[in-house]
């Protein structure tokens, strides 16, 4: 199982947990189970073609999916996902 | 390496500042030539609220040169939790004044320059340009796509920072040829999906943190000495009290700083953002009801349910009595709670949320549902002085 880090904004989605434990062996397949867990998450991680949104960064430990094969990118059991909205605040 | 030349020979420090900078002065890796290098830079802060706030201070008692400051706004007592360049004396006044009292009365060597401005397509590029070093602490997406636009077009390192409510993210963006914000995020959220601190909260002490490794970073590439934060994308969780980094590439296909940039000049970040240039008059929205109205319904004993739809710790600031708590979140499954033949009053803190929950309610088979117009500050402001404002 891979942990899946959840941060702030999006923890209302998923039972206000901060991080999640889902199996899969792609960086696809993760979010695919966890969207599937947590369908009020879908919104705010896909736009409507399904694909993911360009403000929401994952990667796989360090790595940028987007470098790494997106949702191709192995997932392995003791690998960290992170989900990295954009966050504007500053005042 | 530094991004400054190294300073010219005819600067040289006083007694006055000999003595003050004496704890940079004994260490090597800033010493005499580090101190002077600070005193020729010049630095840019966009923004003098919670990331401004230690950026002007730490940056003045640094003893960097000189620093513009560019902000519009007037301190409010809600910034006080955490703007600490701000006190409870300057309520009211200019964040430009105040801020600049206090740097310089932390040192009085720094010179200071004021833009009593909202940084625009228009004047971004003048602002920025007799800058050595640009740093982001706004709190919108039209200004943050402003600032990293304008810094790489005009080639001058861009000190991120970005704080919601127990995380933070820092980076410097455009060094030396380095990623940039857009290839961190190409495009902004749609208005109104993340939510801003004015709306989320923010832990008074969060900016504080994030600020400090703004001018940190600002510092190490003046002096020019250890790794800049650059292609790497700093996370605070205060609350796990962990810090994480990711790594970040410049994207070849960035429109900005890619290969083949299409963005040669500023753009209109408005629009880009999709921020409506002319926000279209509030129209008087059908379900909607004055605040003074619901108190009448309830003096007169209607049957009716006022709904708040904030959340719990919400409510424990302030409530409108008879009103039943059910957070919007929690509706969808707390539908079977409500008579769809009652008439029902939705209400929040400003009128937001509580029109969504209206829409819900109606998607939802509920006929007779009116939002209370603004919300509980509206009720404070029109009814009853006595609720607090948050």
């Amino acid at each position: 199982m891979a942990k899946i880090l959840i941060p702030t904004p999006l923890r209302q989605y998923v039972d206000k947990k901060d991080s999640v434990e889902i199996a899969g062996n792609t960086a696809g397949e993760v979010l695919a189970s966890l969207t599937s867990q947590f369908p009020e998450l879908k919104r705010h991680l896909y736009n409507d073609e399904g694909r993911l949104r360009s403000f929401v960064n994952v990667y796989v430990n360090d790595e940028d999916i987007r470098y790494a094969g997106r949702d191709a990118t192995p997932v392995r059991e003791s690998d960290t996902v992170s989900i990295v909205p954009s966050v504007a605040g500053g005042f | 390496m530094a991004v400054l030349d190294t300073p010219a020979p005819a600067l040289a420090l006083s007694n006055e500042e000999i003595r003050r900078y004496s704890r940079h002065l004994i260490m090597p890796e800033v010493g005499m030539e580090g101190q002077l290098r600070l005193k020729a830079a010049k630095v840019l802060l966009v923004g003098t609220g919670g990331l401004g706030a230690p950026l002007g201070m730490y940056l003045a008692a640094a003893g960097v040169g000189r620093i513009g400051i560019v902000d519009f706004d007037v301190v409010d007592e809600s910034n006080l939790q955490r703007q600490i360049i701000h006190g409870t004396k300057d309520v009211g006044r200019k964040k430009l004044d105040s801020a600049a009292d206090t740097m310089r009365d932390i040192n009085p060597n720094v010179e200071i320059d004021r833009y009593e401005v909202t940084l625009s397509s228009e004047n971004a590029l003048d602002i920025l340009r007799p800058y050595d070093i640009v740093i982001d602490g706004t709190d919108n997406f039209p200004t943050r796509y402003l600032v990293n636009d304008a810094c790489v077009l005009l080639k001058k390192p861009n000190v991120y920072g970005s704080i919601f409510r127990f995380e933070g993210q820092a980076s410097v963006f455009a060094y030396q040829g380095g990623p940039c914000y857009r290839c961190l995020y190409p495009e902004p959220p749609p208005p109104g999906l993340v939510p801003s601190c004015a709306e989320g909260g923010v832990l008074g002490i969060l900016p504080g943190l994030i600020g400090v490794v703004q001018a940190t970073e600002a510092v190490k590439l003046i002096l020019g000495s250890g790794d800049p934060l650059a292609g790497r994308l700093l996370l605070y969780d205060a609350l796990a009290m962990r810090f994480r980094e990711l790594k970040l590439r410049r994207n070849p296909e960035c429109p900005v700083c890619g290969d083949h940039p299409t963005v040669l000049k500023l753009i209109d970040y408005q629009q880009f953002c999709g921020v409506p240039a002319h926000p279209p008059e509030a129209a008087p929205q059908t379900g909607e009801i004055e605040p003074a109205e619901v108190k009448q319904k309830i003096d007169r004993g209607d049957d009716f349910v006022l709904i708040d739809v904030r959340e719990p710790h919400e409510y424990q600031i302030c409530r409108i009595p008879t009103s039943r708590l059910i957070p919007l979140g929690e509706l969808p499954k707390r539908l079977n709670e409500l008579d769809p033949g009652t008439e029902i009053v939705a209400h929040c803190k400003s009128g937001m949320r509580s029109a969504k929950a209206v829409d819900l309610l109606r998607q939802s088979g509920f006929r007779n549902v009116r939002n209370m117009k603004g919300g509980i500050l509206a009720w404070s402001d029109k009814v009853d002085p006595r609720v607090p404002k948050y």
